[in-house]
This record gives C-alpha cells, structure tokens and sequence, in this order.
C-alpha cells in the first residue's frame, strides 16, 4: 500500500534508522554518564560508547579512528576545518580556493575569511556542474594556503573528482578540505589512499540523528588547525564541548550500518534513478541539470527542469510527493539557485528545477506515483502559462523583450 | 510555506484561465513580468461597445500566488470600465488573498498586468491615456 505523502528530498535530511534510533536509547537514560568522567563506571561505559562510534565512523571512510572529531554537523566541521586550517597556517599564505557551488556552510565561512582580511577565489564550474582542473590549477596562487571542494553536490548530486584536485593541493603543499555530508553510504571514500587533509560529515544525511557531525583530521603527515570551539579541551583540544554520547552512538551506528548496506543498496537506488528518469524524460521540454553518467554522478539525486513550469508551482500542483526546488519562490532571497546559475543554466530553467532526491525506504510505486503526478502537474501547469503557449506558437522565449520588474 | 485557502482555491480552480484570439474584436492583451523573475502574466480584456469589460482570460507562469492573482483579477475587471478596473490596487488583491510580504510582488504585477492591458485596448483604439 502506497502510503502518502511520498518522501523524495532525502538530500534534505533521512529519516533515522530504527536500528540506529534503538541503539541511541538507552545512552538517554540509563547509561547516562558522561564520557569525560575518569573516575567512575558511568564515565567508563559512556567512553567506551564514542570510542566504538569512533572506529565505526572511520571504518566507512577508511580513516584512523584518532583522525576523527565530533562535531554538531557538517557546518561546524567546515566551519573548523576551512576557518581552522586558514587561521593555523596563514604564515602561509591567505588566498582561499573554493568553488561557486558549494554549500553554504563552506561559501559563508569563506565569505567570513574574507571579513578578516584573507582573499578568495570562487571558481566556476563546467556545464556539468564538474570543476575545471586546468582553470582549478591556474587559480592556486603561490599565497594559497586552504582549498575547500565538495565531494557530492547537495542539488546536482555530480561528484568532484578529490583525487585529482587533492593530488595538485599535495603537489603544492595546500591544504585540502572536502565537505562529504552529501556523500557517506553513497560513494566509496577511502582516506587511506585519498590525498584529502580535512573531511566533513554529517549523520543525518545517512540515517543517523540530525544535530551530530564529524571531521576527519589528516595524522600523517599531520594537519594542524586553530580550534574554533574553546572550553575543557575535549577532541584534543580540537572542539571543546561535553560529547552527546547518544548522538554519537546514533551517527556510528548509521555509519556502520551505511558500510554494511552500501554494496547492496547502490543497485536499488540505481534501478529507482533510472525508473525516475525515464517516466521524467517522458515529459516533453524537460532538462536534467548535472552530469549523468554514472562515476560522476550520485543516484540518489536527479535535478529535472521542467521549461515553462514555475518550480514552486509545480511544489503546488504535487503537494504529496515532498521535493525541493531551485525556483526563487522557495527561498526569501528571490533569487534562484546559485548551483544551477554557475552551470550556466538561465535563470527560468532554475526557476523551473525540481531536485530529487531517493533513499533507503524510496520504493518503485513511490516513483511511478510520483512520475504520474507530475506528468499532470507539468501539463496544467503548462495549460496556464504563457511561455508554454508562446513556445507551442514558435515564438523563441529568447528574442522577447521582457517587462523585467 | 503555508498558503491561505483562498490562494488554494484560485489556484485549484483558476478562473478565465486561457487566451482570447488576439484579432477579435474588442481583445486586449497585457503581458508583465519576466521568465528570468520567475513569473510572467498574461491579461486579456474583452471590451464591448459600452466601454465595459465584459470578459477576461489569465495565463500565468509563476508561483501559486501569481496565479491565484492574477485568477483573481480577471474576476474583478468583469463588468467594469476601464478606469474603474484601473482603480484595483495590489493592496486589495493582497489583502484579499491574505499574501505574506514576499509575495507581495505578485498582487503588484497582477495590477501592473491591468494596466498593461488597458494601455493596450487604448493603443489599439487612438485613445488617449
């Protein structure tokens, strides 16, 4: 039985596990201690807790469990990370690379560097949505000393190639930070072999608790930060804080239990992606946003414009099926979304982009029920426009002089 | 973002939704906004011989609110003069439709759709403004 509404904005947040919500529970209540207190059981017990969601966390990513530090979510982890690595080595150099799509977490602190007097460049990306490593390249400075790139886009799902961009930070003694909330349980991330220095992740993108993050910390060679968060010196000094043993519990078992699900879950969410684009590809005057082909591309994301229809409207028209949009409607800002406008994409294709996004609990009647109410919310929607009936008279959009206001 | 069951309504329901012929008699359309600014209006009266607006059609891309404004304006000229249906104001249709302040800017492209329109049947008549 199809149960409404229909959840399709996983890359908003997912829900939690039952297993990991079961597993955070008795960190509420019984086992309460806290994992600082040397001197007796509660603390010990409580310790032990992180240290084994420690190890789980830095299993999925092939990381040291020492190399991990628990944050409240991936924009603090940015926020240290990029903030962190900027202030401890700005002997250095203080020139910034980071890209035109990337989260608000990371563009907003880099904004903030440049409130303090460091410099940044916000590289554009190809039609794709995928960095240019030739005009990356020419864009590092001999003052360059952090470079921020994500690994999965939030709205276009393509994935960066880190490797390449790492191996030129390495090559230049840069410091590399990759904010990979988007991508844990989604794409296979081995820090063992991968030339990053700073990882930021998030538990409740991959069914763990919202309000709980971690940051991978380079050991060797050793990546230094200036903390952000001071106080009793907990995570070495890193990020000081009493630590939420039950929200830590919670991300290592959502982590653990991405590793162990990942092998059979990317198969599924594939089929689901492949379903969704072909009912949504159905739908005459329709555009995918972001590079498709597979390796470049997350499955769990599928970014539709969909010409002549207003996104927010379109919102309207579905109201059981839960998406996000680009269009400027849904934000207060009016303006639409800046990940699409850095591919180039027109300002009414952004207005008109919905984003996708599958998970764990998405079904195959979920997508076709989902499929066929926006085939009928496309089509009224487009009996109602202007623009629709204009393209369908030959008119070409883009030869109008338009009455901006 | 919660609507009021009056935007619902219109938008459910749109009223005069469609295109009048632009060469029949007594049609004049308006046509606001900008596909870039995510809403675009379209306004056709229908004048008689009177002076009165006898019958209005609407095609809007835009936000549910653009559309239940400008539904809700095709309403409202019906049975007006052209210097009546120059009196609505963006305030009334907001009002009516209980907008929240960023949607503001839809009931003000309703009104500038009006005018445009009556500019329009003006043009076409030698009236002047």
């Amino acid at each position: 039985m199809l149960k409404l509404p229909i959840y399709l904005d996983y890359s908003a947040t997912t829900p939690v596990d039952p297993g990991v919500a079961q597993a955070m529970i008795p960190w509420l209540t019984e086992r309460f201690g806290n994992p600082a207190s040397r001197s007796h059981a509660f603390g010990w017990e409580a310790d032990a807790a992180v240290e084994k969601a420690r190890e789980n966390v830095a299993a999925l990513v092939g990381a040291d469990p020492r190399e991990i530090i628990w944050t409240s979510g991936a924009t603090e982890s940015d926020n240290l990370a990029i903030k962190g690595a900027a202030h401890f080595y700005k002997e250095k150099g203080r020139h910034v690379v980071t890209l035109k799509t990337e989260h608000k977490a990371v563009l907003d602190t880099v904004r903030e560097l440049e409130r303090e007097g460091f410099e940044a460049t916000y590289l554009g990306v190809r039609e794709n949505g995928l960095i240019d490593l030739d005009a990356f390249r020419a864009a590092l400075r001999p003052d360059t000393s952090v470079v921020s790139v994500m690994l999965v886009n939030n709205e276009i799902g393509v994935i960066q190639p880190i490797e390449d961009i790492g191996a030129i930070c390495r090559e230049k003694g840069i410091i590399f930070h990759v904010d990979a909330a988007q991508a844990t349980g989604k794409v296979e991330i081995d820090l063992a072999k991968l030339p990053v220095d700073l990882m930021s992740f998030s538990a409740h993108k991959t069914y763990g608790p919202k309000g709980i993050g971690a940051l991978y910390v380079r050991r060797k060679p050793r990546v230094r930060l200036e903390a952000q968060m001071h106080g009793g010196g907990h995570e070495r000094g890193l990020r000081s804080g009493t630590l939420p043993t039950h929200q830590i519990v919670g991300m290592g078992e959502a982590f653990r239990l991405a590793r162990e699900n990942m092998a059979a879950e990317l198969p599924r969410i594939h089929a689901l992606h492949d379903r969704l684009l072909a009912g949504l590809s159905s739908i005459e005057a329709t555009y995918m946003n972001g590079d498709l082909t597979p390796g470049r591309h997350v499955p769990h994301n599928l970014n539709v414009s969909f010409a002549y229809v207003e996104g927010e409207s379109l919102m309207m028209s579905i109201r059981d099926v839960a998406v996000s949009s680009g269009s400027a409607c849904t934000s207060a800002s009016l303006e639409p979304s800046y990940v699409l406008r850095a591919l180039g994409r027109d300002d009414e294709l952004a207005h008109s982009s919905i984003r996708f996004s599958l998970g764990r609990f998405t079904t195959a009647e979920e997508i076709d029920y989902a499929v066929d109410i926006i085939r009928r919310g496309v089509g009224k929607l487009r009996d109602l426009s202007p623009l629709w009936e204009m393209a369908q008279a030959g008119i070409d959009l883009s030869t109008v002089q338009w009455a901006a206001h | 973002m919660g609507y009021s069951n009056k935007v619902l309504d219109h938008y459910e329901n749109p009223r005069n939704a469609g295109s009048f012929a632009q060469d029949e008699e007594g049609v004049a359309t308006g046509m606001v906004g900008a596909p870039a600014c995510g809403d675009v209006m379209k306004l056709q009266i229908k004048v008689g011989k009177d002076g009165v607006i006898e019958d209005a059609r609407f095609k809007t891309y835009g936000c549910g609110s653009a559309i239940a404004s400008s539904s809700l304006v095709t309403e409202w000229v019906k049975g007006k003069t052209l210097d009546e249906a120059l009196t609505i104001k963006n305030a009334q249709i907001a009002e009516e439709l209980a907008l929240p302040p960023v949607k503001i800017h839809c009931s003000v492209l309703a009104e500038d759709a009006i005018r445009a329109a009556v500019d329009d049947y003006r043009k076409k008549h030698g009236e002047a403004k």
